[in-house]
């Protein structure tokens, strides 16, 4: 179809919109932002019969890759440190995408534009496509990669695991709470636009370097509709730029969603590229020169800053500082590291670094190895099944860390954890922006200002607290991460598949698991303090503060 | 840690590429436990094998009443979580016993939808090669004009309004799936109309292509109708709203039109276009409707909640059915207007009412007396 003829179509459609006269609106979904009508317009021009087709034929290229990968047998050459790491990443993604579907009538319902609606709508069927896309990737992957175990208890698994929480954010925090906030700030202007760019960009090239050429054709594939959703946010955005009631909570929102997506998205990706991968190139991007790539220089200097001509109030700091913690801070590497202390309470297995990893590491991150590189010689010789605990249990200088109540990745960067007791608890925050996401934004007022519409923080945050005082073993069969004979590990700390090798729920009893939330509220006020002086003088990698740091 | 800058990359004068290695992980390669563990066994399925819709549907929205251990992380204002089921008045003792009898998952919702396109493309196409517009009575052209264009905004304010924020507050992703893909139906059905009418206004020299707005908007035959899809898209409750739709909406104004009148008569006026445009919305409706009948069927069945379920649906049907019954009344004198008046409103109105009884006899709910008379 010319080009003219799809303004043409394009316009054409505008007309199907009217004005009710015999109801009101019905406010199915809240927001704090005012919007005017205003004639926004959709750059990408969508009209749905040329979208169809143009999706069914990338649908056809996507499946025409599936059976080419299993007729040319791609998993003799899939490394299996890389394959592990996608049951975790391949259970969680399917909900953020259908989230996102969920999320449409938010926005639709929030903002006044007839134009934009029709973007939004046809945003959701996209989302539809990516979720069973992504469930149907994961199917094939269950049915030909060597160990199907963890694929084939995924969503069940995602439901109870102890990094669920984490990922499931970057989910429900689309469809719930103020309208807004969530399914335009926190999903389209954050999510959509800057992080997806690591999420199914980067670590797809990634997954092509270990042998597995099916996640890049079915995210490349996902990737090509998210244009079309950063239209629409964009859109939106420009609206509620309009309106200068808006810039306070624009403010706040940018801050949460920027910080929010940093903290869970960045531990995540950075975990599966940087601790996934075989291929040590010293050529090949680090997950921390992809983010200044993707997200520094495409997302914050070419997307974000050009917003500030329109009254946007950047969080510059912010930005600045989760590169900081990126490259200076060891953020990924210390997710990773807790990743694998908890190897026994997950659904996968995770590979030890050995000397490629550590010369690689030493050389994209100087200092690497004297910061991690003991613990994980260590974390391989005990993930030999020889008669010890799992890592977690062992002395190896590695201080069990605090959750974040907010992003609930744990307190990692121990120096920058912040306690307050908050709604009648102690509470644990991985920063400060952090704190102030829970005390101070999603609250019913803000800076004097009423935000009924604002969501909540809510659920048990803190996974520890379902399980403190019980028996490891007891834990792992309530999780249901047990091999079909009924006694073998689905986690193992390992990727040898010799059964005589593989840790079973005889090795996991004996060993109690404690939550760290329930320990600090249990504490008097004086035991707190030294507590929480300890472990923000401790670190990096975990290690217990020295003890001149804590008397 | 001190500041530190991006190693530059080593000189090198070969390429740099990953380089393939033999790594034996496809399966079978050896036998250990779980490694023929090849399904996802987290559900049961409704056969002996899930089938690929159930697969990729299955338990994807997390749910605290299966897997769901911590609950949902974030609320509204008003402390509603996740997604509640108090946001309908039926109830369910197993809302994920509902499953989609349309299968419906990416790769149908693409062939089928793009199929469709392209059918209409191409009889469009062929309509426009052959002059067959020429051959059009012309006052069925000032019905297609005034009247089956009019029709889009239905279908567009059930699909943007109705369909499509009922799809974020069902229980289940099996439900809101289905519901995402009646709104997709709907919402291509509407442009389809109106680009149908585009291509129109190109061919035939006096066709009005802004009339139908003015139809829509104020003309007294379609008031009533478009009362109704307004009153719809004001629905908070996602159940009602849907039932109302599905139900009561589609068999006594939606099929009303469309096939009691649009495919009946056009054929008479020398337009086998508009037929089949008219009929993918058609045939779009009653693959929707499968979903309805098989959702509110469940819950009139549920054997603990059967009974406030039928008592909830009957007073939806009380006050929706006097309601789409004057919508479809009014559209009546459209029946008049053509010249070949072979087709009679009557009898379209009765196998409306008919298909109404019959669906509501599978439900096992009572036929109101508006409509029994």
């Amino acid at each position: 179809m010319s080009r003219a003829s799809i303004t043409k179509a394009h316009n054409k459609i505008q007309e199907l919109s009217w004005e009710p006269t015999f109801v009101e609106p019905v406010d199915k979904y809240p927001t704090d932002y005012t919007f005017e009508r205003a004639p926004k317009k959709d750059p990408l021009k969508q009209v749905l019969r040329s979208y169809f087709p143009m999706e069914e034929e990338k649908d056809n290229r996507v499946f025409g890759a599936m059976d080419g990968a299993i007729r040319g047998n791609m998993f003799r050459q899939v490394q299996q440190r890389w394959m592990e790491w996608q049951k975790l990443f391949l259970s969680i993604i399917p909900f953020p995408e259908i989230s996102a579907a969920r999320a449409m009538p938010l926005a639709i319902n929030a903002v006044p534009n007839p134009e934009v609606h029709n973007g939004l709508a046809i945003q959701m069927i996209d989302e539809v496509r990516h979720s069973t896309i992504q469930m149907n990737l994961k199917r094939l992957y269950m049915n030909h990669y060597i160990d199907p175990a963890g694929f084939d208890i995924s969503e069940r698994a995602f439901s109870n695991c102890y990094a669920g929480t984490i990922g499931r954010q970057f989910g429900e925090g689309f469809i719930t709470g103020d309208a807004i906030t969530a399914a335009d700030i926190y999903l389209t202007i954050v999510a959509e636009t800057a992080f997806t760019n690591t999420l199914f960009v980067a670590m797809p090239g990634e997954a092509a370097a270990n042998g597995d050429y099916l996640l890049p054709t079915v995210f490349h594939s996902v990737q090509s509709d998210e244009s079309r959703h950063i239209s629409n946010g964009y859109s939106i955005i420009l609206m509620a730029l309009a309106d200068e009631r808006n810039r306070q909570l624009l403010e706040r929102d940018l801050r949460y969603a920027w910080w929010n997506n940093h903290a869970v998205v960045d531990a995540a990706i950075g975990t599966f590229i940087e601790y996934g991968t075989k291929d040590r190139r010293k050529d090949r991007e680090s997950y921390a020169e992809a983010w200044r790539r993707w997200i520094y220089d495409d997302y914050y200097r070419s997307y974000l800053v050009p917003l500030e001509k329109y009254g946007l109030v950047v969080p510059h700091d912010l930005v600045e500082e989760a590169w900081n913690r990126i490259w200076n801070r060891g953020y990924v590497h210390e997710v990773a590291q807790f990743f694998a202390t908890g190897w026994p309470v997950n659904y996968w297995r995770i590979d030890a670094m050995d000397d490629d990893d550590f010369e690689w590491f030493e050389y994209k991150y100087p200092g690497w190895y004297d910061r991690y590189g003991q613990w994980w010689e260590r974390y391989a010789e005990l993930g030999m099944r020889n008669g010890h605990g799992p890592i977690t249990f062992e002395d190896v200088n590695y201080q069990y860390p605090h959750r974040c109540w907010t992003c609930m990745v744990p307190c990692l960067i121990r120096e920058d954890m912040v306690v307050d007791e908050v709604d009648g608890q102690v509470r644990t925050y991985c920063s400060e922006t952090c704190h102030w996401t829970d005390a101070v934004a999603f609250r019913p007022e803000y800076e004097g200002r009423a935000t009924p519409a604002m969501g909540q923080l809510t659920g048990k945050r803190e996974w520890e607290t379902l399980y403190h005082g019980r028996d490891l073993a007891e834990i792992i069969e309530d999780l249901g991460y047990v091999r079909d004979d009924g006694r073998t590990l689905v986690p193992q700390p390992h990727l040898d598949l010799d059964p005589k090798r593989m840790w079973t729920l005889d090795d996991a009893r004996g060993y109690t698991l404690q939550s760290p939330n329930i320990l600090l509220n249990e504490m008097t006020p004086e035991e707190r303090e030294r507590h929480v002086a300890a472990y923000t003088a401790g670190g990096p990698a975990g290690r217990f503060a020295p003890e001149e740091a804590t008397t | 840690m001190a500041e530190q800058t991006i190693p530059d990359e080593p000189e090198s004068s070969q390429r740099s590429v990953p380089r393939p290695v033999f790594t034996d992980a496809e399966a079978g390669a050896k036998e250990f436990p779980s490694s023929r563990s090849r399904h996802y066994n987290y559900f049961t399925p409704r056969k002996r094998r899930a089938s690929v819709y159930e697969d990729v549907t299955v338990d994807v929205q997390p749910d605290p009443a299966r897997h769901l251990t911590q609950g949902w992380i974030y609320g509204f204002a008003d402390g509603t979580v996740g997604y509640p089921q108090e946001w309908t008045a039926l109830q369910s003792s197993n809302w994920h016993e509902f499953l989609d009898p349309n299968e419906e998952w990416e790769q149908t919702i693409y062939r089928n939808n793009a199929d469709t396109v392209r059918s209409i493309q191409r009889t469009i196409a062929d309509a426009k090669a052959s002059d067959a517009f020429d051959n059009w009575n012309r006052t069925w052209a000032r019905v297609v004009e005034r009247h089956v264009s009019a029709w889009a905004h239905a279908e567009h304010g059930l699909g943007m309004h109705v369909y499509l924020p009922a799809q974020r507050d069902a229980p289940t992703n099996m439900i809101n799936n289905a519901m995402a893909v009646a709104a997709a139906h709907k919402l291509r059905f509407a442009q389809d109309l109106i680009l149908y009418n585009l291509e129109l206004t190109d061919e035939l020299d006096d066709f009005d292509g802004a009339m139908h707005r003015e139809a829509w908007q104020h003309d007294p035959i379609w008031r009533p109708t478009r009362e109704n899809v307004e009153r719809l898209t004001g629905v908070r409750d996602w159940g009602e709203a849907f039932f109302a739709a599905a139900v009561v909406f589609e068999p006594l104004v939606g099929e009303l039109f469309r096939s009691g009148f649009v495919m009946q008569a056009a054929a008479l006026h020398g337009d086998y276009v508009t037929p089949i445009i008219v009929s993918s919305g058609e045939s779009d409706t009653a693959r929707d409707l499968r979903g309805a009948r098989a959702l509110f069927g469940m819950l009139a069945r549920d054997l603990e909640h059967g009974d406030h379920n039928r008592e909830v649906m009957q007073g939806w049907l009380a006050e929706w059915i006097p309601v789409s019954l004057d919508a479809g009344k009014q559209l009546q004198p459209i029946w008049s207007q053509v010249a070949e008046k072979v087709v009679r409103y009557d009898a379209a109105a009765e196998r409306s009412r008919q298909r109404l009884a019959d669906l509501l006899g599978d439900l096992t709910l009572e036929l109101p007396s508006e409509v029994s008379a």
